[in-house]
């Protein structure tokens, strides 16, 4: 056994070393964290009334779960390592959601797709997804969420109601028989990192980012039944590219 | 020595093609003799400590392997709190939560509760073990089926394991439609409209969909039931006060066999539950956000669609399931 073991090391680092233009290949690790204005949100916070929006809500998150998809890394000579397909990122499950082992050390570039593209977000055909229970329903298009954001809100009226942040790809349903779409999922490029030999990559989502920029969100307007809501959609579309920012790069 | 012979679980389309693969443990492969002696385990009454009550007593496979009593009794008359569960698709829960607040984890460990609790089956696992060794059938069949004639809870349980994993319900009116092999009614296909529809029913964000057919995401919710809870469900389970009224949500298929209805066998109709969700939602700081309208007790369906809805809902069920001679007696 020991015998095979060291055959296979020798093995591995003799084809590593082979290919001169081939570097070391690194292993390369990608966590979301979460955060409201720098402040760390995981599920010990879920349930409070203990943040507050950008128009002067009080609110809490009960649930936030979402769709990243075709996580890339781009060299400089435009090679791209597909990190990962597509994700769902559940906020209260933290630990590292990507993996990847293929990459050789160097810059890259490193973005993702919030949500689906329109070719991607095909109804009910991923299995995990439909497991979850993410999906759209067929009237609006069908296809998948890209985000589930639940929580409740304080406003005008005093009792906390509830409010769904669901984000999908925005679809005007007003005529059943003739649905509009428009496909709202976003690229998002985080800038340069440097892979090394093994490297975790922190992505940061600032929660309040999506009540805040460019648009005001104000809750007693805008809370529930916003799936089929194409102008909410559109806000969240606009809101969510702000969201996301690079955070910690370790070796 | 014999080898068991791997049971062939039939696995319907519908759920192949959208759902990932059921749980079967390493360490608890289904097998012909082992499912073959599960199913004579869940009908035994040698499971109870007086010899009256089998698994079946609270499940009964005409029931969809639940009963129609708002709480079960147990061998000593004693009622419980909670209402009985359905039985079927359990490996399909893939969080291996069970119970409606979750406190038992994996199938094989459910089943040691049952046996022991003084008011269900009260019994101890020793003496059942006893009593089946010194059966003229049991050790051979235990042999057959687990390599081994020396009868202990573990077998026992995984045996139970086994006979529940094949209990598969997906043969309902709405999975022939889906499988595009019959047709909705006009009032089906506008009651699914109002399960699917974020702004009515909204049902699916918990319930499943044409995409998930167990019906059920398997997970803990408050829907809205109590304002006070006497029964703090998934929190008790956790200790965490967020979780206090939360209870699993229950796979909405077979619903004509299974009535009264919740945790508790509150609602004795499904016109009762609907209503709940229309107009009877109560506040409490851990409802869940998908409840809307709170504070007036709900979205306020019409006639039409509570009707509508409720004619969806029965199209879930699956007679086939709770008519098959193989799951009976
Ligand atoms: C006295 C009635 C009674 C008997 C007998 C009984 N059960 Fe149950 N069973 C219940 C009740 C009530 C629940 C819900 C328990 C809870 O939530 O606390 C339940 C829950 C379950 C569940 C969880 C289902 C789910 O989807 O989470 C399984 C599995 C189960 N029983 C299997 C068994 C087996 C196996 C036996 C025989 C060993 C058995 N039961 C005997 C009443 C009974
Ligand atoms: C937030 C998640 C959620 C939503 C949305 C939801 N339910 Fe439920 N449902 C639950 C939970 C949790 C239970 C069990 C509650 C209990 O027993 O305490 C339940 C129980 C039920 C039951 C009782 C089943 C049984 O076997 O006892 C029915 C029927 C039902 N729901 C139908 C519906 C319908 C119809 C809708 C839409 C109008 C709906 N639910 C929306 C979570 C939800």
């Amino acid at each position: 056994m020991r015998m095979l073991l060291f055959l296979l090391t020798g093995l591995l680092a003799w084809s590593a070393c082979s290919s001169p233009e081939e570097a070391q290949s690194a292993s390369v690790a990608v966590r979301f964290s979460h955060n409201w204005e720098n402040t760390p949100v995981n599920a010990a916070d879920f349930n409070i009334l203990k943040f507050t929006n950008e128009n002067g809500e009080m609110l809490s998150i009960e649930r936030l779960r979402y769709l990243v998809s075709n996580v890339i890394l781009t060299s400089a000579s435009n090679e791209i390592y597909k990190l990962s397909s597509y994700q769902l990122v559940n906020l209260g499950e933290e630990k590292v959601t990507i993996e990847g082992n293929e990459v050789p050390v160097g810059d890259y570039k490193l973005s993702f797709v919030f949500g689906f593209t329109d070719t991607e977000n095909v109804d009910g055909s991923y299995p995990d997804l439909n497991t979850a229970s993410f999906n759209v329903p067929g009237m609006l298009g069908g296809g998948y969420h890209f985000m589930q954001f639940d929580g409740k809100y304080v406003g005008q009226s005093l009792a906390p109601a509830a409010f769904n942040y669901h984000v999908i790809s925005a679809v005007n349903s007003a005529d059943p028989n003739n649905l509009i779409f428009q496909d709202t999922s976003f690229k998002v490029d985080l800038g340069v990192v440097s892979i090394s030999a093994t490297t975790e990559i922190e992505i940061k989502m600032n929660i309040a980012e999506w009540f805040k920029n460019p648009n005001t969100w104000d809750l007693n307007v805008l809370n529930t039944v916003l799936m089929p809501n194409f102008d909410a959609q559109i806000l969240m579309h606009q809101n969510g590219k702000s969201v996301f920012s690079l955070g910690a790069v370790q070796e | 020595m014999y080898t068991p012979v791997p049971y062939n679980l039939e696995i319907p389309t519908l759920f192949a093609n959208k759902l990932i693969a059921p749980i079967i443990p390493a360490n608890n492969p289904l097998t012909e003799e082992g499912v073959a002696l599960g199913k004579k385990l869940f009908f035994d009454r040698k499971l109870s400590g007086n010899n009256t009550q089998s698994c079946a007593t609270c499940h009964s496979p005409q029931k969809s392997f639940a009963n129609n009593r708002q709480f079960s009794e147990g061998v000593q008359g004693i009622l419980g709190t909670r209402n009985s569960m359905p039985l079927f698709n359990l490996a399909w829960n893939f969080d291996e939560r069970f119970a409606w607040d979750g406190k038992e984890v994996g199938l094989e460990k459910q089943a040691l509760e049952p046996v022991k609790n003084p008011i269900e089956m009260h019994a101890n696992w020793e003496t059942v073990a006893e009593k089946l060794q010194a059966s003229p059938e049991y050790p051979d069949l235990f042999l057959q089926a687990f390599g081994s004639s020396e009868i202990d809870a573990v077998l026992i349980t995984r045996a139970l394991a086994q006979f529940e994993r094949t209990l598969i319900s997906g043969n309902s009116k709405f999975d022939r439609y889906l499988n595009g092999e019959t047709t909705l009614t006009p009032q089906e296909s506008a009651g699914f409209n109002v399960f699917m529809d974020e702004a009515k029913g909204d049902c699916f964000h918990c319930h499943g969909s044409d995409n998930n057919p167990l019906w059920t995401d398997n997970k803990f919710h408050n829907n809205g039931l109590d304002s006070n809870f006497s029964d703090l469900g998934l929190g008790a389970v956790t200790g965490d006060t967020n979780d206090n009224g939360k209870f699993k949500s229950p796979s909405l298929r077979n619903l004509i066999f299974t009535a009264p209805y919740m945790h508790d066998g509150r609602f004795a109709t499904l016109d009762e539950v609907i209503q709940h969700y229309s107009e009877g939602l109560q506040p409490s700081a851990t409802i869940d956000p998908l409840m809307k309208k709170v504070n007036q007790g709900g979205v306020g369906l019409s006639l039409q669609e509570k009707a509508n809805l409720k004619a969806f809902l029965l199209s879930l069920s699956d007679p086939d399931f709770v008519n098959n001679p193989v799951f009976r007696e």
